[in-house]
């Protein structure tokens, strides 16, 4: 993709623009779900959920609050994991490699699918450190080679110039935005296929929220990229497919453009015109 | 405010009682000043005694403390002695009780806030850290009385370090577990989603976030042991002698320390030891309010 091509698919229509920038195509999955169940203790969450995520393309999940969206998100890196009496079954293969099976190297599985939250969490050390923390865990750089790193990574994340005389300062002083996009550097600095965004634009001012659009925009032409939105705005902004959920099931899927034109269920229509949720 | 400057009547909703209201209004007043008088006594009250020791300390300390009390032994009475065996030997029984015990601690508050959150052990341990933090101290001093000094049949420095090891472990468990709770779920998550081992995120992120409390809670710890009488006199019991000239720093052998000697001297007829006594008090409130003090500079620079 030639950056001229890239200046074409900015969102330059602004906020509300329905037509930014939906691709023509889906493209052959990156992760393929299949028959996922969810489950909080025997609270079932998630109800056999079937969804491919296409490669190098952004996928929009939307659905009213509690409906399963970011417990799904969750799942593809293995998130809940932390918290006992929470468990998936069914598949979500990557590479031949199913994410929720139990002897998942869940170490290597999280270099390779990245997550960014909806705060923005800095590490409480330089922005540097901040950066280089992920790649630590993963490789042995040197350090020019780590110096690198960050100067890529924070370049990608449409950081770098605003950063770069101060990457020794602590990352706690940067604004909610900067820091926002720093935690995506951070995630990409670890060169995962997969980016999980869990609504993150959500804590973020109209312009910050811009330019991360904009950045997942610019992103997606290396990652698959998933994202957990409240805002049916940027789901059509950002999203080339969109999935809507509702009490724990997929309701639809869709290429973004047919979703918001032409819904097939009933529910979905009434969901993105704003009469429920 | 605006209930005085617009009509009832104007105030949208039910019709509400102005004599009513004005009449809670001046109740919710008199309460007000009620509690506030009461704080302010209260408060009072608090100050002026620690005025009164801070002032009487000062006063009577001031005039023990010489050059010779840092230079000169524990001596006999009339003879001229000084507290540098009782100084060095509280220096080392302090740091090295708060080496043995902040370890300890920390792994048991980092159990306890990491990895026992709902489990009943954690529920237990944490219990019976927090009744040993309120335990008497002199009961600490009898546990390792019985555990070290008995067995091996004599008093010793080292007995004295345990001894304050004992107290220093419960302050940090508590203070350790509250910090750690205090870092936010998103922080954790963001470390374990990029690929970070559980352990990792403790000792990379979590410590870090909880540095200042986590050290706070430390010097809390030095500075109530650096005053501890009770646990000493039954573990190292006191020495009027140089007892650190040998390798191990003289914790084989009944070792001084700064509270003991105040414990003995204050009590004594005599003028001189009397007037040690005052300036080794001093000396532990000074060297506690100055380490408190550097923590703080260097915590705020951090």
């Amino acid at each position: 993709m030639s950056t001229t091509t890239d200046e074409t698919r900015k969102p330059a229509g602004g906020f509300g623009d329905l037509q930014a920038h939906p691709a023509d195509s889906l493209n052959k999955p990156r992760i393929a779900i299949r028959n996922l169940d969810f489950y909080y203790g025997d609270n079932k969450a998630l109800k056999g959920i079937n969804l491919d995520f296409p490669d190098c393309q952004v996928t929009g999940m939307i659905g009213p609050s509690g409906c399963g969206k970011s417990t799904l998100l969750r799942c593809l890196n293995r998130m809940y994991d932390l918290y006992p009496g929470q468990r998936a079954t069914g598949e979500a293969m990557m590479d031949g490699m199913n994410i929720i099976a139990p002897g998942t190297d869940l170490n290597e599985l999280r270099s390779r699918v990245g997550m960014v939250f909806q705060k923005p969490t800095p590490f409480p050390m330089s922005i540097y450190e901040n950066i280089a923390f992920g790649v630590k865990l993963h490789e042995k750089l040197s350090k020019s080679a780590m110096d690198e790193r960050v100067e890529w990574s924070l370049t990608r994340a449409a950081l770098w110039t605003e950063v770069k005389d101060r990457l020794n300062t602590p990352a706690s002083g940067l604004s909610g935005g900067q820091q926002q996009r720093l935690c995506i550097a951070r995630t990409i600095a670890v060169r995962p296929q997969v980016i999980l965004l869990d609504e993150p634009t959500s804590a973020l001012d109209p312009i910050s929220t811009l330019k991360v659009e904009e950045l997942i925009d610019e992103l997606k032409h290396d990652f698959t990229i998933v994202i957990v939105t409240h805002n049916m705005q940027q789901a059509a902004r950002c999203a080339d497919q969109v999935a809507f959920f509702y009490l724990g099931e997929m309701v639809e899927v869709g290429p973004a453009a047919q979703m918001f034109t032409a819904p097939k269920q009933q529910r979905t229509q009434e969901y993105i015109t704003g009469r429920f949720g | 405010m605006s209930a005085t400057t617009v009509p009832a009547s104007a105030l949208p909703g039910p019709a509400k009682d102005m004599k009513v209201a004005a009449r809670l209004g001046r109740r919710r007043r008199t309460v007000n000043t009620i509690v506030e008088v009461l704080c302010v006594i209260a408060t009072v009250i608090g100050l002026a005694f620690l005025a009164s020791i801070l002032v009487t300390l000062l006063a009577r300390g001031f005039g023990g403390i010489s050059l010779r009390v840092f230079t000169t032994m524990t001596l006999p009475p009339g003879s001229g002695g000084g507290l540098l065996n009782a100084i060095i030997g509280s220096i080392i029984q302090t740091v090295l009780g708060t080496v043995i015990g902040t370890p300890i601690g920390l792994l048991v508050g980092t159990y306890l806030a990491e990895y026992a959150q709902n489990s009943r052990i954690g529920d237990a341990v944490r219990f019976v850290s927090d009744v040993l933090l309120s335990a008497p101290s002199i009961l600490i001093g009898l546990f390792v009385y019985e555990l070290i000094v008995a067995p091996i049949g004599g008093f010793s420095g080292i007995a004295g370090c345990v001894a304050l090891a004992v107290i220093v472990i419960p302050i940090v468990v508590r203070t350790t577990e509250d910090m750690l709770r205090l870092i936010p779920v998103s922080l954790r998550e963001a470390a374990v989603a990029l690929g970070a081992p559980r352990w990792k995120m403790i000792v990379l992120i979590c410590y870090r976030a909880a540095k200042d409390g986590i050290v706070t809670g430390i010097l809390l710890a030095l500075a109530r042991v650096a005053g501890e009488t009770a646990p000493l006199l039954f573990t190292s019991l006191g020495n009027l002698n140089w007892s650190f000239s040998n390798p191990v720093l003289g914790l084989d052998r009944p070792m001084a320390s700064l509270p003991v000697t105040i414990y003995q001297y204050a009590g004594s007829a005599f003028d001189d030891w009397v007037s040690l006594a005052w300036a080794g008090a001093l000396l532990i409130t000074f060297g506690v309010l100055a380490i408190n003090i550097i923590a703080r500079i260097a915590l705020r620079r951090s």
